[in-house]
């Protein structure tokens, strides 16, 4: 036994040329320094995962879905394979954005770890690729109607707009040559894209070094830094495997069981209804990773609307790519670097608050056609209120306006109407309509107003 | 054989090779960019379609109907089928318009009872004959070319939905 390993050893170099990598010296570090690990193995999980679930999935609109049902029901454990790879998307989506700010919280992107950072911000990007490009290989209404989105934004880049959507549908329209490049980007492109860059990512680990903790008051100088982390790795360097490493072991464990279990417990997504162009009855909503964008889309004033959709994404990723030129030297340590932190917090207090308006979207009217005022309301009204009553469900008021609790969001609630508005600024306003609501001057007919304006009156 | 020859020899073996394998990959790409590119070469078919015929129909009412998008592959499913919104506004009169919010492209919903198209998006609202009444929209639905044809049927000239939702 001990010479067919010694064997082996010898002819693969494992104690001369592995051994030494996997056991170059390291700072000690804190748990934070396990996120870019865990991102790793959270991309490694999407990989056997992925393989598995396109042994069974079928990449045309024709099957794609009801490929995606077998899965769920009919394979053994294959809704806890998909339940898998959903979770862990989400995982790794959170990992690698924690990673990032904690990268740029310890300024560990700063010399002469630049490029670490570069190709960190494009693995970044390629893992938010990863997210649409596989939210749409669902293929139900959701997975369609993020598409037409997705290439309505992109219709408004200047000059390129008309080709860009041409690029994402693959043709004239969203069909059978959408679907299979969706999938061939998913599975193929971007995954080598990523092997390769993470390739570089590890590599540059090695080359510079894991970045030493920030110690407030030490300043990062291109002159003397390699030399000091020389003789710092000499002092407290200790090898990363196994003294370093046991903590990214136990840390992946943890979110690799937090994915199992949520698979297990909460499963993969709802299927929803599947793709259909001649369906309208569609609330089209991304996954919770793009879901702050949706609500970003709905919150901005209309007039900046066209620069914004372009220019967003282009500043966000030019401030990205602009970060180690920019900052190159100086304090590390987010003590004495507070506008560091600010960003930080403020970014993800944003993302958070805008992902918990885009899941209930008060911006958007309901479009339930069964919505019906609580008898509560409806019970002691006069003759003219009551038909004023119906008149608010039967036109569509309701799907704006909320009552008594029932009702959209999208337009003031009229719970109390009736205590701010006079009944002829509620005429007045029924007709003319406001800056988000239509006139309804030709709609309805005078005595269909009186009514309503008599309904609407009594609520205080 | 002087050093300076056998520098220039090697600077020379060096570029070559990489010029060569530049060279190659170039020729391989074209093939590959142009048949990916190839959906974007090939212009897109505008066909009449036959929405029924005029008397089913009513004056005053906008309906949603479907056809067969001329463009789609066999393997295409459910979207080798599209839709429009078609109103009879008179006698022999008709408006279609695109299922497309023009915001951002989701589909927006007719309410009879409010006569009001609502997008479910980001709260786009219109009016009957396709103007902005409330939300984000910058402009008007779009309208598709409808005709009447001679045995009293509508139809409806097909537009690829990358001109419904372009912003040009």
């Amino acid at each position: 036994m001990r010479r067919v390993l010694g064997w082996l050893d010898d002819r693969l170099g494992f104690s001369t040329t592995v051994k030494p990598l996997i056991e170059h010296p390291v700072p000690p570090t804190g748990w934070d320094y396990t996120l870019g690990s865990a991102t790793l193995i959270a991309f490694t999980v999407q990989v056997v995962t992925g393989v598995a679930l396109a042994f069974t999935y079928v990449p045309t609109p024709d099957h794609a879905y009801e490929s995606l049902e077998f899965i769920t029901q009919g394979a053994i454990l294959g809704s806890v394979v998909r339940g898998v790879h959903f979770w862990g998307a989400s995982a790794m989506v959170l990992l690698v954005c924690a990673h990032a700010a904690q990268v740029y919280l310890v300024g560990a992107f700063k010399y002469p770890r630049e490029v670490n950072w570069l190709s960190g911000t494009v693995l970044l990007v390629f893992t938010f690729g990863m997210a649409f490009t596989g939210q749409l290989l669902r293929w139900n209404q959701d997975a369609y109607w993020a598409v037409v989105v997705g290439a309505a934004q992109a219709a408004r880049a200047p000059l390129i707009g008309d080709w860009l959507t041409g690029i994402l549908f693959a043709g004239p329209n969203v069909g059978g040559g959408t679907l299979t490049r969706f999938y061939a980007t998913h599975v193929f492109m971007i995954p080598a894209i990523i092997f390769g860059l993470l390739g570089l990512h590890l590599y540059l680990v090695i080359r510079h070094g894991v970045s030493e903790p920030p110690v407030p008051g030490v300043e990062v100088d291109p002159k003397t830094y390699k030399q000091r982390y020389q003789e710092l790795m000499h002092k407290i360097g200790e090898p990363f495997w196994p003294d370093a490493g046991w903590k990214d072991v136990v840390f992946a464990l943890a979110v690799g069981s937090i994915v199992l279990v949520l698979a297990i417990w909460l499963g993969p997504p709802e299927l929803g209804n599947k793709a259909d162009p001649t369906v309208v009855q569609a609330y089209p909503r991304p996954d919770w990773y793009f879901l702050w964008y949706f609500a970003l889309l709905a919150l901005i004033p209309s007039s900046v609307e066209d620069w914004f959709i372009i220019g967003f994404p282009l500043v966000l990723g030019l401030m990205f790519i602009l970060l180690p030129f920019m900052a190159p030297t100086g304090e590390r340590s987010p003590r004495r670097r507070p506008w560091a932190v600010g960003l930080v917090v403020l970014f993800g207090v944003s993302v958070a608050a805008l992902v918990n308006l885009g899941s209930s979207a008060p911006w958007s009217p309901v479009l339930a056609t069964d919505l019906t005022l609580p008898s509560t309301v409806t019970a002691s009204l006069t003759p003219t209120a009551a038909q004023g009553a119906e008149s608010f469900q039967r036109r569509g008021c309701i799907n704006c306006h909320s009552v008594a609790g029932v009702g959209g969001q999208r337009g003031p609630d009229l719970t109390q109407v009736g205590a701010r508005l006079t009944p002829d600024e509620l005429t007045w306003r029924i007709l003319n309509g406001g800056r988000n609501m239509p006139a309804y001057g030709t709609a309805l007919t005078p005595e269909e107003v009186s009514a309503l304006v008599e309904f609407l009156s009594t609520r205080r | 054989m002087a050093e300076e020859d056998l520098v220039t020899r090697r600077s020379f073996l060096s570029r070559i090779s990489l010029a060569l394998s530049g060279l190659a990959a170039a020729v391989v790409s074209v093939p590959i960019i142009a048949y990916l590119l190839s959906p974007l070469l090939e212009p897109a078919p505008d066909e009449w379609r036959d929405l029924g015929l005029v008397e089913n129909f009513q004056i005053g009412e906008t309906v949603e109907v479907a056809y067969d998008e001329p463009s789609s592959l066999p393997w295409a499913g459910q979207t080798a089928r599209t839709a429009v919104w078609l109103r009879r506004t008179g006698e022999r009169e008709f408006t279609a318009f695109g299922l497309n919010c023009t915001h951002l492209g989701c589909p927006v919903n007719w309410r009879a009872g409010a006569e009001l198209f609502l997008c479910p998006c980001h709260g786009g609202v219109y009016y009957s004959d396709g103007t902005v009444a409330g939300g984000p929209p910058p402009r008007p639905l779009v309208r598709f070319s409808v005709r009447i044809a001679d045995d009293d049927r509508v139809q409806v000239m097909t537009r690829p939905l990358t001109q419904t939702i372009s912003q040009a």
